[in-house]
């Protein structure tokens, strides 16, 4: 048997978190340094993952499985196909980064860093699972320390509200998808929760139809679908700035693969009837999130609302249903991950010197903390997708895949207005330039007001290795996508082979 | 079927006799060594002899495969009723151990022969297939616990507790006697197997059925605490010294629902009205439990009424009438047991300290004592259904069984009887992990009784949530044979 790499992916955070809970509690620097040992090899296996996948192959490789409740079938099953694999890496760059930027975090580091393993676990284990139950197993897992993470360490004025409404938001919605899960499972009735399985079960159509969206926007709130967005720019201002990185970078991720995994993979025929309301709910998201996004005044509410209308996005190319729109999408997920959780870090640099984000009240942080500025700007640029940056390769195929879909789906009325709403939609790409660059002109390049003169400084260096990462994962994608888009397009293929085989 | 009477019998007893064995020596002890009393050690002798019992059990009294009823049908010693056993002598041990630093307890060797003669009769319970048999052992049980929720003398609030589960047990127990003896009456039958057999050839009347039906529920649904039958359950926690709040509302609730699945196999197939309206209790009772729960200040009476709606998880499994309903049930309330047990104990340590059991006095336990904000935090958060946890597992198969046996708006109002359970539950962890600690707080030390207690306690509980597969096995199998 070979290396179990997935497992070790999954388990290293959460032991490394169980053995920070063995330090003193007054070891800080101890603490520190084990946490970020354990990043960076978290981070290393996720590298060394994503580049021993054979893509000539593709489907799912380094797959382990052990029985876990055999009289259920439920097993321990894991593996990656072109879709989780970037997610794992990106979610090894997040967790990386996000342990070099909490590490000034005084209050009770050793508990702060534990959960955020747990979390991180709990993610790792939702993109490689293989098994339904095993996804709802992890799925879970990552869903409750954000509670004890943004209650405990997150911004004094709004965390207790905000961490409550997430995790309610959240929990709904899981547990509603278990429901469907288990109908499934006994629909089927094969005594498997094994997906592969469970893709070839033929469910009766009217079954599908039922139950998809049970599944689908059980997890699609946590991808901050419309209308059960209102959980995640609360969220995501109120959580400490690792946490909104982990959150936003990451787990907005884990809804919108689950519901591609388990509603769009497992009930095709659901998927069919539904995806044109979806990709209307989906412009909703883009168009309404980027004009809240405009209105705010709080910097972590413009990222926050933006990140609703991005994911916004991502849905929208899931649910064109077509290889270039669900390409577009998981590239997105990717993109978007490292963009938003650059800005977050960005924010919460700012913040933790001048403790405000009021966008009007800051002003000439460009000549205090310059590669803070260059970082957002670049974030920004991907986020309106220029040339050149990540954002730009994700969102064109989205697009292209939309107004692709509006020519082969002709049964449906919604399915003819595709390329009215691939307009609408870019509308957002306008609105997104107008408040990211209203935002870098006042906060970067204004005249430093007074109060700010003596106490605002340059960032430490680790905040800088963490910026540089993110940066360069950005600008990698961006000019040379090679080596993500195919592999990406192989895991599209094979939700695409699904797809048709349900229409057929 | 009823197997002959060999002296090998008595071995598949071992578990029980050794618990009398005990009680004998304990009093014995309590007698002879006055310094046992002053140092808490009666707790820990009572809890390794508890213990040594469950050993023997485990070693010499495992039951067959064949179904056996001994001692002229009075007793059937099936793996069902062995595992309920196991789970009662578990919380036993649990339970000694907590009490041996609990003021007003601990000091008393009388306190503790009755929690190991509350546990024989609990054992009794789970073993019953007579109904005299069922009604004695039922007896030996809450008499003991009627004592025991008394116990602390000079404290009104204690006392209060005793009383009302007092008439509250006897008022239901006379119920529970009154329909068994109707069931005598109808059949000339003592013998469960008997009366089922009786009851499917239609000896009783459908009315009388009724009836009976009706007085059997109020008395098993006193000891699940169930709406509702559940007004005695917040005043008795609250009041009870919190070890015996602990036994009553895991070991006790427990077995409960072991006598419910020995009875409803007797009147279930004449009455189909009897799961609709097991099904209204369950909803009833997740629902009434949870949204009282939200409004407790008092964390014991917030653990009452989330037992409460405990129960009705676990009644919703009942509902399925499948063998994958009853594991489903066996290993919810392994997993219950364990995890209501872990949250009081947190509240006994942290009571010694701070002579409180308001949820506001919890008020930054996390940094005077971390490592008992984390065991509260798994304890909690098990109850709560989330993994790697026990409750997650639970919580899941129960949901299987009832979305499998198509009540499937059954399901829906439990997962959102489970978020609301979440809700309550987040609140005392966020006073415990959020709010600062107030001024001059001193750190809450843990005797090393305690420190064991809690982590067997918190083992089982990330064991339970993660290792399910054979626990469910074992549930599955004690499960095969109960209809």
């Amino acid at each position: 048997m070979s290396f179990p790499l997935l497992s070790a992916i999954t388990f290293t955070p959460v032991t490394v978190g169980m053995l920070l809970l063995l330090f003193p509690a007054d070891r800080h620097t101890e603490i520190r340094i084990a946490a970020l040992a354990g990043a960076t090899l978290t981070l290393f296996l996720s590298i060394w993952a994503y580049f021993s996948y054979d893509i000539s192959l593709a489907g799912y490789q380094f797959v382990e499985r052990l029985n876990w409740v055999p009289a259920l079938g439920i097993s321990y099953y894991v593996g990656v196909d072109g879709l989780s694999l970037p997610m794992v890496l990106l979610t090894g760059i997040v967790i990386f980064t996000g342990v070099l930027i909490s590490w000034k975090i005084d209050d009770r580091p050793r508990e702060f860093f534990a959960f955020l393993f747990l979390l991180a676990t709990g993610v790792f284990g939702v993109f490689v699972a293989l098994d339904l139950f095993h996804l709802f197993f992890f799925y879970e897992i990552a869903v409750f320390p954000m509670y004890l993470l943004i209650a405990i360490w997150g911004w004094k004025v709004t965390r207790e509200y905000a961490a409550m409404k997430l995790t309610l938001y959240l929990f709904i919605g899981s547990v509603l998808a278990v429901v469907g899960a288990l109908a499934m499972y006994f629909a089927a009735g094969l005594n498997t929760f094994d997906m592969l399985a469970l893709q070839n079960a033929n469910f009766p159509a009217d079954f599908q139809r039922f139950w998809f969206p049970f599944i689908f926007f059980g997890f699609a709130v946590l991808a901050g679908i419309f209308p059960f967005h209102n959980w995640s720019p609360d969220g995501h201002v109120a959580a400490p700035t690792a946490v909104s990185m982990f959150h936003a970078g990451v787990l907005m991720k884990l809804g919108a693969f689950a519901a591609l995994r388990v509603g769009v993979m497992l009930l095709p025929a659901g998927a069919h009837y539904w995806m044109p309301w979806i990709v209307f709910l989906a412009l909703i998201n883009i168009v309404y999130g980027s004009f809240v996004a405009m209105m705010q005044r709080d910097l972590k509410y413009v990222i926050g609302f933006s990140s609703v209308s991005h994911m916004g996005l991502v849905t929208m190319g899931v649910a064109s249903l077509t290889p270039i729109g669900i390409t577009g999408a998981g590239l997105q997920m990717f993109s978007h991950g490292a963009m938003t959780a650059l800005f977050f870090a960005c924010v919460g640099m700012m913040y933790d010197q001048a403790h405000t984000r009021d966008i009007p009240s800051l002003g000439g942080f460009g000549a205090k903390m310059p590669m803070v500025a260059v970082a957002f700007i670049i974030g920004g640029l991907v986020s309106m997708g220029m040339p050149g940056f990540s954002g730009f390769i994700a969102e064109q195929p989205i697009f292209m895949g939309v107004w692709a879909a509006g020519q082969t789906t002709s049964q449906y009325y919604l399915g003819q207005q595709y390329s009215w709403i691939d307009l609408v939609a870019v509308i957002a790409i306008a609105i997104t330039a107008a408040y990211i660059l209203r935002a870098v002109h006042q906060v970067f390049f204004t005249k430093l007001p007074a109060e700010f003169e003596h106490h605002v400084g340059d960032v430490t260096i680790m905040d800088k290795v963490a910026l540089g990462v993110l940066v360069s994962v950005l600008l990698a994608l961006g000019w040379y996508p090679a080596w993500m888009a195919p592999l990406v397009a192989s895991g599209a293929a094979n939700v695409m082979a699904i797809l048709q085989g349900a229409a057929g | 079927m009823i197997t002959p009477y060999t002296p090998a019998d008595w071995l598949v007893l071992l578990p029980e006799i050794a618990l009398v064995v005990v009680a004998v020596v304990l009093a014995v002890l309590d007698v002879s060594y006055p310094q046992l009393r002053r140092t808490g050690g009666l707790g820990i002798y009572a809890g390794l002899g508890i213990a040594a019992a469950g050993v023997l059990g485990i070693v010499f009294a495992q039951p067959g495969s064949d179904r056996t009823l001994l001692f002229g049908g009075m007793l059937r010693a099936d793996l069902f009723a062995f595992v309920f056993r196991m789970l009662v002598i578990f919380a036993g041990v649990m339970t000694a151990l907590l009490s041996s630093g609990v003021r007003g307890v601990s000091r008393h060797g009388e306190y503790f022969i009755l929690l190991i003669g509350a546990c024989l009769g609990m054992n009794l319970m789970a073993l019953s297939a007579d109904i005299i048999m069922l009604y004695l052992a039922l007896e030996t049980t809450s008499i003991a616990g009627y004592v025991l929720a008394g116990f602390a003398h000079g404290d009104d609030r204690t006392a209060e507790a005793g009383l009302k589960y007092f008439l509250f047990g006897a008022a239901t127990s006379g119920l529970l006697v009154y329909g068994l003896s109707l069931l005598y009456g109808f059949t000339g039958e003592t013998s469960l197997a008997a009366i089922a057999a009786a009851v499917r050839d239609g000896q009783v009347p459908p009315a009388a059925l009724l009836v009976i039906n009706m007085l059997l529920l109020a008395g098993i649904g006193f000891k699940l605490a169930a709406v509702p039958f559940h007004f005695w359950a917040p005043d008795v926690y609250e009041g009870a010294p919190t070890p015996v709040t602990a036994f009553i509302s895991t070991a006790s609730k427990a077995v409960g629902f072991a006598v419910l699945f020995r009875i409803m196999s007797v009147t279930v197939p004449a009455s189909a009205y009897l799961l609709p309206l097991l099904a209204a209790i369950s909803v009833l009772s997740m629902t009434l439990g949870n949204l009282a729960a939200l409004a407790q200040r008092n964390i014991k009476r917030m653990l009452a009424y989330s037992s409460i709606a405990h129960a009705g998880y676990v009644l919703m499994a009942v509902v399925t009438v499948s063998d994958l309903g009853t594991a489903a049930v066996v290993f919810y309330l392994l997993t219950y047991v364990v995890t209501n047990l872990a949250a009081f104990a947190v509240v006994i340590i942290f009571a010694r300290v701070s002579g409180s059991d308001e949820i506001a006095d919890y008020a930054g336990l996390s940094r005077r004592s971390p490592y008992l904000a984390l065991a509260m935090l798994v304890a909690f958060l098990s109850l709560a259904g989330v993994p790697p946890l026990a409750g997650f597992f639970g919580k899941m198969f129960v949901f299987a069984a009832v979305v499998k046996a198509g009540l499937i708006w059954l399901a829906i109002v439990g997962v959102l009887n489970a978020i609301i359970g979440i809700y309550y539950y987040l609140i005392v962890l966020k006073v415990v992990f959020v709010f600062p600690a107030p001024e001059g707080a001193a750190s809450i030390d843990v005797p090393r009784v305690y420190s064991f207690a809690l982590a067997v306690l918190c083992i089982g509980i990330v064991l339970l949530g993660t290792v399910a597969g054979p626990w469910f096995d074992l549930a599955l199998q004690s499960a095969q044979g109960i209809y």
